[in-house]
């Protein structure tokens, strides 16, 4: 039974970092991703500290505005300050986790977490962590149920928002002159992506958020050029992703967050080498 | 105060080992983060720096060892690797760059954490910190760390000095340089080379994560101040210095304060004023200047506005009301308000009866102005041979910035003309 909430954790979180992946890959924001993933850590300590726990919605909210304000701040940096966007990311994830390692050792006896959980989360406690009713019923582990509600929050936003997103990842200038507010679905996309971030944080860790964010977003994408099969085939990747890798972590005895990220990678490997030789095999002038 | 004191003479050889190590570590990798910055390759440093970790774990397991050497070796390897495949990926795929750094990143990084763990729970007591890597053992560098990794800094500077002419040749135009036969190739694997070292050493400082801030948040702030390479090179190592210095000395006063995550803040900080307040490209500076910029059009162009209103009687001193002014150019209302109360401040026009009236002072300024426009708009139509209804717009922006030096230019090559293209007088102050 352990092993089912890990893996289903795994799933749920893999599922809506890909989904929301494919957009940040089509938008050429990956590394806004990285960065985001990153700098929502002083967020999360600040949020442990005036809440006393992990659970608040208020510690959520916290933590997806400085997200937000991550991408606020690279955008001023590179409009403003004519900062190349590469630098501009580079110096703003790293000074605010900097300051969130700072905090964590500052506080380190009033916060339950340590630097090596920020970096790759601790899922294997998952089927530790029950979530009961007043009356004393189990409902099966909490960050399972966290992960579901986040889903469908994610699934919902991109039902919802399809046509919006769809046509400000493709064509801002056309976009803009229909009517639909670029600006608006660039925020919200982030806050999706900052909110992701910090449900996952505890579970798979700062970089291997990252991993699930990107590679099977990049694995679909070389695949199809049909947004909705990208979704569907990142979900699917981000979800093999998680269950192979729960199989590699348990052969290797080692951090299930870190062989679910390398089963990320090999999945890309594969995709990568297969089209790479169709499309060689394409290239190839016919024998007659 | 007794503290600094004791921190500065460095009698404590551990804060010796500690100061001068992070010090070189900090300052080479400024140097290389140079080249990294002007190369836009700012993310592909901190790819790199995720994707050593492997390999140190990988060297560990094969030698069995802590030896730095080895470990600094399989580090360098998996470094150089992540580099190919990132190159590769974006080359041979559709996915762009930032998305493959996103993936070689993430994986590499991944696949670490993962022999990291699978090497802590094998039992194998060596192990014990080797966890540093993530974040940086600067606290517990010995004098054997200090003298590889001090060595290796060393090297690698001595190198860019070396090299300094062709880096900078390739930094910022690698076409030309092929063009002139450097072996652009050769050197670009060399910088590359440098580059993977000065993070491999690096990490011991401050980890996996935060390294990325070491390479290239120096240049960053070096940049704002100069637009000069050597200057450049020589604030950002400067920075990285100091930082390190300053970082190492806040985790001397409070031991449980992390060394690394100290020196980022210390360097961003830096960084951070130096983008914000910098005099020439700082964001407060620059919209400062713009807002004079547009303080003094919004200024000029009312002044103008009088003299148009009363070119047709050449009764320059008349006076409008508040509404005339306001109907006669598209003026906010508060705009109108503030200009007027700026140049009745500087005498250039009074209020009579709530009438509004150029003096003396305004009606030269107001002159000139208008001589500008329309000389500008003569040029345009003589020398560029531009028709008379296609000027104006040019001169209208062009107006607030001709100098008197290019005014006397533009008066000789037109030989004081009298009339614009629009047959209006051009007026001249006697």
């Amino acid at each position: 039974m352990a092993s089912f909430w890990i893996i289903l954790t795994g799933t749920l979180i893999a599922i809506s970092c890909s989904l929301l992946g494919c957009y940040l890959i089509l938008r050429k924001m990956a590394m806004v991703g990285d960065a985001i993933s990153h700098a929502v850590l002083p967020g999360i300590v600040l949020a442990f500290l005036f809440s006393g726990s992990r659970e608040t919605i208020p510690m959520l909210i916290g933590a997806a505005c400085l997200g937000v304000l991550t991408t606020v701040i690279i955008e001023l940096f590179h409009r403003k300050a004519r900062l190349q966007s590469d630098a501009a990311i580079g110096i703003t994830f790293t000074w605010l986790f900097a300051i969130g390692i700072i905090l964590i050792s500052f506080f380190a006896d009033n916060i339950d977490l340590d630097q090596d959980c920020v970096l790759y989360g601790e899922i294997a406690m998952v089927p530790l962590d029950i979530f009961y009713l007043a009356s004393g019923v189990s409902l099966g582990p909490r960050p399972v149920w966290i992960g579901g509600v986040t889903l469908i929050l994610i699934v919902t936003f991109i039902i919802w928002g399809y046509k919006g997103l769809f046509i400000t990842s493709f064509n801002e200038e056309y976009a803009k002159a229909i009517g639909i507010s670029a600006a608006f679905w660039h925020y919200a996309l982030m806050s999706s992506v900052s909110l992701t971030t910090v449900v996952a944080f505890e579970s798979v860790g700062a970089i291997l958020v990252v991993a699930f964010l990107i590679v099977p977003a990049a694995t679909a994408y070389l695949i199809v050029d049909d947004l909705k099969k990208m979704l569907l085939l990142s979900a699917l990747f981000g979800t093999l992703s998680a269950i192979s890798g729960y199989y590699l972590a348990y052969t290797m005895d080692g951090s299930i967050a870190g062989a679910m990220a390398t089963m990320t990678g090999i999945f890309f490997t594969i995709v990568f080498i297969i089209q790479k030789i169709r499309a060689q095999k394409a290239t190839q002038v016919p024998n007659f | 105060m007794n503290d600094l004191l004791d921190f500065l003479s460095f009698s404590d050889p551990n804060v010796r080992f500690v100061a001068f190590g992070t010090m070189l570590l900090s300052a080479a990798a400024a140097i290389v983060g140079c080249f990294a910055f002007l190369r836009k390759q700012a993310l592909v440093g901190d790819a790199i720096a995720h994707s050593i970790l492997p390999g140190v774990c990988l060297a560990f397991i094969i030698s069995g060892t802590k030896n730095p050497i080895y470990l600094l070796i399989g580090a360098t390897i998996s470094g150089w690797i992540s580099l190919l495949m990132v190159n590769y990926i974006s080359n041979h795929s559709k996915l762009k760059s930032d998305t493959s750094i996103g993936i070689v990143l993430s994986v590499f990084f991944g696949f670490g954490i993962l022999l990291l763990t699978a090497i802590q729970h094998s039992g194998n007591a060596s192990q014990a910190g080797l966890d540093k890597f993530l974040f940086g053992k600067a606290a517990s560098l010995t004098s054997d760390d200090v003298t590889i990794f001090g060595s290796v800094a060393i090297a690698l500077i001595f190198v860019v000095f070396l090299f300094y002419k062709e880096f900078k040749l390739i930094s910022f135009n690698s076409d030309f340089a092929r063009s002139i036969g450097l072996p652009v190739n050769f050197l670009e694997f060399v910088l590359s080379s440098l580059t993977v070292l000065a993070i491999a050493v690096g990490i011991q400082a401050v980890g996996v994560v935060l390294m990325a801030a070491l390479l290239i948040t120096p240049a960053t702030a070096a940049r704002f101040w100069t637009h000069q390479l050597w200057k450049m090179i020589l604030i950002a190592t400067i920075l990285g210095a100091f930082s390190a210095l300053l970082g190492t000395y806040i985790s001397y006063l409070y031991p449980s304060m992390p060394t690394g995550p100290w020196i980022v803040v210390c360097l961003s900080f830096i960084a951070l004023s130096s983008i914000f307040f910098a005099p020439k490209n700082g964001i407060l500076p620059q919209l400062k200047r713009q807002q004079s910029n547009r303080l003094k059009i919004r200024n000029e162009n009312i002044l103008k506005l009088f003299f148009h209103l009363s070119e047709e009687s050449e009764d320059y001193h008349q006076g409008f009301d508040f509404s005339t002014l306001l109907e006669s150019r598209d003026f906010y209302p508060q705009e109108l308000t503030k200009g007027l109360a700026y140049l009745k401040s500087k005498n250039q026009i009074r209020i009579l009866n709530n009438k509004w009236h150029l003096t003396k002072l305004g009606l030269i300024e107001a002159k000139r102005i208008v001589r500008l426009h329309r000389l500008w708009e003569m040029y345009l139509n003589k020398k560029l041979k531009l028709a008379p209804d296609h000027v104006h717009n040019d001169a209208e922006a062009i107006e607030h910035i001709i100098t008197p030096e290019v005014e006397r230019l533009l008066e000789k090559e037109l030989n004081y003309p009298t009339k614009d293209p629009h047959q209006s007088n051009i007026p001249y102050t006697d």
